[in-house]
């Protein structure tokens, strides 16, 4: 059972993912890379890792899909038609990337699948917030700093 | 007895399941589930039928006449010819819209809200889908429709739909942070996102007499306000309905829409209604918890849905009291006044768990809120603040 589901999830993420890729137009590429965030997101529902993946759904689909279709249709409208030539700088790029993570994935001695316990919310949450507060509190200044940083760009364009 | 009568659905799925007990784990699953969702999809659709009535007849009764009253007894079978004209209605696509996704954006919209649905707890053992992160499920889910609503507002080619697309996507975002924040303080207290875990908390009686819903506390109180409020915004109600803003931008993203996928919009607009005042039932109001304890004898789903009612019908009661807000107050109220005011909610809870509830958590966290409110009003000068707009990107 869940072997199928794999299959289908793994097809429809990567189909997703391919679409993005080639799609002429942003619109239709963004909106296929929500089908990957949300397939990805159903693979971590199939491993039992359910607050990643309601996580990965309410920061993926809805914040950072925002984001990028709000960039798209901030920028002309002109510039979608464009035909773009093959990038085959871009594609060695894509499979020397893909080739060495493959590689470390078959080098990476994995755990068996067997005896693995669901990890609940509050022991994610205990372990945030006694073993790595200070990565949390860290990370929470870095956010804020580059909140500041953006609404100081507004204001400076406002000045002028 | 009573407790028959209370358990009487979950009894039912139970025999269901013994009687096809011969199938296999797997089918059995399927099947279980399969109830639940035409659970959740009867009574839901039921409500939706009811309420796209009443709200009618309630409005009318606002202004001072009568609503529907030609179709049926009472008109009680407005909903049934509402219902065909939208089905027998022409299905109009504009020619420079982008078909595919005009056409999925109905779906994008209404799915989330039906999921949202499954994580609450309609009565004692009856949550359609009970996982352990049910509050971060619903909000998950609850993202996702900020997206369909993009999708429609630009896949209609149409400058009023975009227009409605964007404002609906900004004052959605704005107030996401508040909604979330509000619900933080329970999370906080129970311990738990589930959402099960947070009616169970609720399930006490104060003396015996007074019901232990958190609504009744002052970070409760304060809280289930702004989340009612945020509630509001995030369903596009009036006073909050800018996105659809029939003077200005006539029906924002749902413009180009006609026929069923028209009503499809309306149908998950009243689906995220339900969705959030449900969620604001199990988080303040004690969830399927009888307010007195000598009334525990009526099933427990009539309560949930009785408070459920309430807050529906406050939501109406709204739009037919107030006018719609200007865009740049209803921001101003969102970065400025919620989201510190949520905060102050957080440090209130904080305080209230810290001298472990009683009189002097009471006290406590009275005393926080007392002091942020007036604060926060004095800061703002919203008196002063309010009354002159700037243009910034209209020009």
């Amino acid at each position: 059972m869940n072997s199928i589901a794999f299959v289908i999830i793994g097809i429809l993420t990567l189909t997703g993912a391919l679409a993005a890729a080639i799609l002429p137009r942003l619109i239709h590429a963004a909106l296929c890379l929500v089908m990957a965030f949300l397939g990805i997101a159903a693979f971590y529902f199939l491993l039992g890792a359910e607050f990643v993946g309601l996580a990965q759904i309410l920061v993926y689909v809805g914040a950072v899909a925002v984001l990028i279709v709000f960039t798209i249709l901030l920028t002309r409208r002109e510039q979608e038609d464009v035909h773009i030539p093959v990038n085959w700088g871009g594609v060695l790029v894509g499979v020397a990337v893909f080739a060495a993570l493959f590689w470390a994935l078959l080098k990476t001695p994995l755990p068996g699948v067997q005896g693995v316990e669901i990890i609940t919310v509050k022991q994610i949450g205990q372990v945030l917030m006694a073993d790595y507060v200070w990565p949390l509190e860290a990370t929470g200044v870095l956010l804020t700093a580059a909140l500041i940083g953006s609404l100081i760009l507004v204001l400076e364009k406002k000045a002028r | 007895m009573f407790e028959t009568v209370d358990q009487i659905f979950v009894i039912a799925k139970q025999q269901l399941l013994v009687l096809l007990g011969f199938a296999p784990y797997w089918v059995l699953q399927i099947i279980s589930s399969l109830v639940n969702i035409a659970g959740i999809l009867g009574v839901f659709l039921t409500l939706f039928a009811l309420i796209s009535l009443f709200e009618r007849k309630i409005l009318a009764r606002f202004q001072n006449r009568y609503g529907p009253n030609r179709v049926g007894p009472f008109g009680l079978l407005q909903p049934v010819a509402d219902g065909i004209k939208m089905l027998i209605k022409e299905d109009i696509v504009p020619r420079n819209s982008d078909a595919v996704i005009h056409f999925l954006a109905p779906i994008a919209m209404v799915v989330p809200t039906m999921l949202a649905l499954a994580v609450i707890p309609y009565g004692n053992g009856m949550t359609p889908f009970a996982i352990d992160g049910g509050i971060l499920f619903f909000f998950a889910v609850g993202s996702a429709t900020e997206l369909a609503v993009f999708m429609a507002g630009w896949a209609s080619d149409n400058k009023y739909s975009m227009l409605g697309a964007m404002r609906a996507i900004a004052q959605m975002m704005s107030y996401e942070l508040p909604l979330i924040i509000a619900v933080l303080p329970v999370v906080m207290i129970v311990g738990s996102l589930s959402p099960d875990a947070i009616v169970a908390a609720q399930g006490r009686y104060v003396l015996g007499i007074v019901p232990h819903w958190f609504v009744l506390t002052p970070w409760g109180f304060v809280g289930f306000i702004l989340f009612y409020i945020s509630a509001l915004v995030e369903s596009n109600r009036t006073p909050f309905d800018l996105p659809e803003g029939e003077s200005e931008i006539i029906a924002g993203h749902m413009i180009e829409y006609s026929g069923f996928k028209y009503a499809i919009f309306f149908m998950a607009e009243y689906f995220g209604m339900f969705a959030i005042s449900g969620l604001a039932v199990t988080l303040f109001l004690g969830g399927w918890h009888a307010p007195l304890p000598f009334l525990q004898f009526i099933p427990s789903y009539l309560w949930f849905f009785l408070k459920l009612s309430v807050l529906l019908f406050v939501f109406i009661w709204l739009r037919g009291t107030l006018p719609r807000i200007r865009i740049d107050h209803m921001m101003m109220f969102a970065w400025k006044f919620m989201l510190p005011m949520t905060f102050a909610c957080v440090i209130a809870a904080a305080v209230w768990h810290y001298a472990s509830g009683g009189l002097y958590g009471w006290f406590g966290s009275l005393l926080v809120l007392a002091v942020a409110f007036p604060l926060l009003t004095l800061l703002l000068k919203t008196r002063q603040n309010l009354s002159v707009r700037t243009y910034r990107y209209a020009e």
